[in-house]
């Protein structure tokens, strides 16, 4: 009787819709690294991967069939277990906050079956995305710690207070917005950002809370440990941080999850303040094609967008040198929190006295 | 025995076993990993009763933040289970008498205990986030801003700390 309690249609479904978007992630976040060695070669004028395949297309394969195939080395005086746990629980919550992105609208079938792009629309779908990523710097920590190393500890012990201290003007710059929007649900935050254009304002919340989307994309620097926030590896002082140890796949993972995470990270960016899916004159569109058509350009509108979000990533990176580690604090102490407290006092107050 | 249950009894399973893993295990490190599987299971078992804020409020909260300067700190002193200064047998011996005396005294009031037979469900929405805020700003609004209080004043007293060269 267990068994026939559960709706099996249900679970199939969620699980072919986790099965889309795990691929998709991981193939985004495989050319990404191909998209990061092209935008890099691009600005310093070289001609980036050119050999494997068509402009390089085949590099990230050939780069992930050498790293599979490399040497594993664990070293003697290495705690095995966690230095294990430390890259895989890396990669597990680089891809666990996928699952609360709203990508698209819910189709609805003939046989009036309603398929929701997005696999839970839970109340605190936001707060989900905070949980994972507080839990995601347990990948860095455990990894440098297990690996008996001083430079691994070094950059273990950067990227958890980096985290610490980034998670606390990231929220909150993000309370501002949920202020706004009075939700937690990243679907009600999507459809609350319908259109472009309404009432003589735009309709996404960057419009609407600049200064919380400055404050919000800095912070997602930091967390992302992206340049010019990547202490927690600075090359140049820490050989490269908490990954000096690993080899073969587990480095892999390691340099993996950093491009799921951009992946993720970028979506979920543009979800809150571009408008998710939504674009211009969608009413229209969605009039003249059939549903499941639209749904499928607000799919390709989004990762467009999200593409978009991370060649702005990957800008930043091969533009601004990195921070020394004095300056990171201060940014994140004594100018983010500042800032993300009084850009919550005056969303509150134009709250109370000009929009009621 | 319906899903619920089962959860609830994986759940609990996980929960108890982290919870001796904490206390049993030599590497202090282990300890802190064996704490954080512990919060996740209650987490599971917020959401078992609706209560998903809490639920998340643990999870970012305790395992994100706290458990991290805990193991921050367990790092930064090397502490490994074989350099664990070893406890004198006195010692030793006081800590089996008060706990014994401990466990005498929870078995005498578990064992006159009355379990009530009916389930408190007065509204299955109670942990939502918006009933919870209603009830923290309305009914609970003073203990609430004296709490925040508190907070503050832990605060100030760090950073006099800090400032303390």
């Amino acid at each position: 009787m267990l068994l026939l309690s559960i709706d099996w249609s249900f679970i199939i479904e969620k699980l072919i819709l986790i099965s889309v978007i795990l691929g998709a992630s991981l193939g985004v976040a495989t050319y990404a690294t191909w998209g990061e060695r092209k935008v890099a070669a691009w600005m310093q004028d070289r001609k980036g991967p050119s050999r494997a395949g068509p402009f390089g297309l085949l590099q990230p394969i050939a780069d992930g069939i050498k790293l599979f195939f490399k040497e594993e080395i664990i070293p003697n005086d290495a705690n095995r277990f966690l230095f294990i746990l430390g890259p895989s629980l890396a990669m597990l919550t680089a891809c666990m906050a996928s699952a609360v992105v709203p990508w698209g609208p819910s189709i609805e079938l003939e046989s009036g079956r309603v398929i929701a792009l997005q696999v839970a629309d839970i109340n605190i779908g936001i707060l989900y995305v905070f949980g994972v990523v507080s839990v995601g710097v347990y990948g860095i920590m455990l990894g440098g710690w297990a690996s008996n190393n001083k430079y691994s500890l070094m950059g273990s012990v950067r990227a958890a207070s980096q985290a610490i201290s980034y998670e606390l003007a990231m929220g909150i710059s993000l309370i501002a917005l949920l202020m706004m929007t009075g939700t937690l649900s990243l679907a009600e935050i999507v459809n609350q950002q319908h259109g472009f254009w309404e009432n003589g304002w735009f309709t996404w919340n960057v419009a609407k809370q600049p200064l919380g989307f400055i404050i919000f994309l800095v912070c997602a620097f930091a967390e992302l440990n992206r340049a010019p926030f990547d202490l927690p590896e600075a090359e140049s002082e820490l050989v490269a941080g908490y990954h000096t140890e690993y080899s073969s796949m587990k480095l892999g993972f390691y340099l993996f999850a950093e491009y799921v995470n951009l992946f993720i990270s970028s979506a979920i960016l543009i979800t809150l303040f571009f408008g998710g899916y939504n674009f211009p004159f969608m009413d229209q569109v969605a009039g003249s094609v059939s549903p499941v058509v639209f749904s499928i350009i607000c799919v390709l509108v989004l990762l467009t967008k999200t593409i978009m979000m991370i060649l702005f990533f990957m800008f930043i990176r091969w533009t601004i040198p990195r921070f020394r580690y004095d300056q990171l604090m201060n940014l994140g102490w004594k100018s983010l929190i500042p800032l993300a407290l009084v850009n919550m006092l005056i969303t509150g107050a134009i709250i109370i006295w000009v929009l009621n | 025995m319906n899903p619920h249950q089962l959860v609830f009894w994986i759940l609990s399973v996980i929960a108890i076993g982290g919870a001796l893993g904490v206390i049993l295990s030599r590497n202090p490190v282990a300890s802190v990993l064996f704490l954080i599987v512990t919060f996740f299971a209650v987490s599971g078992h917020y959401i078992l009763l609706n209560a998903q804020f809490l639920a998340i409020v643990n999870i970012i909260v305790y395992a994100g933040a706290i458990m991290v300067l805990f193991l921050y700190v367990i790092m930064l002193m090397n502490l490994n289970g074989d350099v664990e200064p070893q406890k004198s047998k006195l010692l030793q011996f006081a800590g089996i008498i008060s706990g014994g005396i401990l466990f005498l005294v929870l078995l005498a009031a578990f064992k006159t205990t009355q379990l009530s037979t009916t389930p408190i469900n007065a509204s299955t929405s109670i942990g939502l986030i918006s009933e919870l805020g209603q009830v923290l700003f309305t009914r609970f609004v003073f203990p609430f801003e004296i709490s925040s209080i508190l907070f503050l004043s832990a605060m100030v007293g760090a950073v006099v700390i800090g400032k303390k060269d």
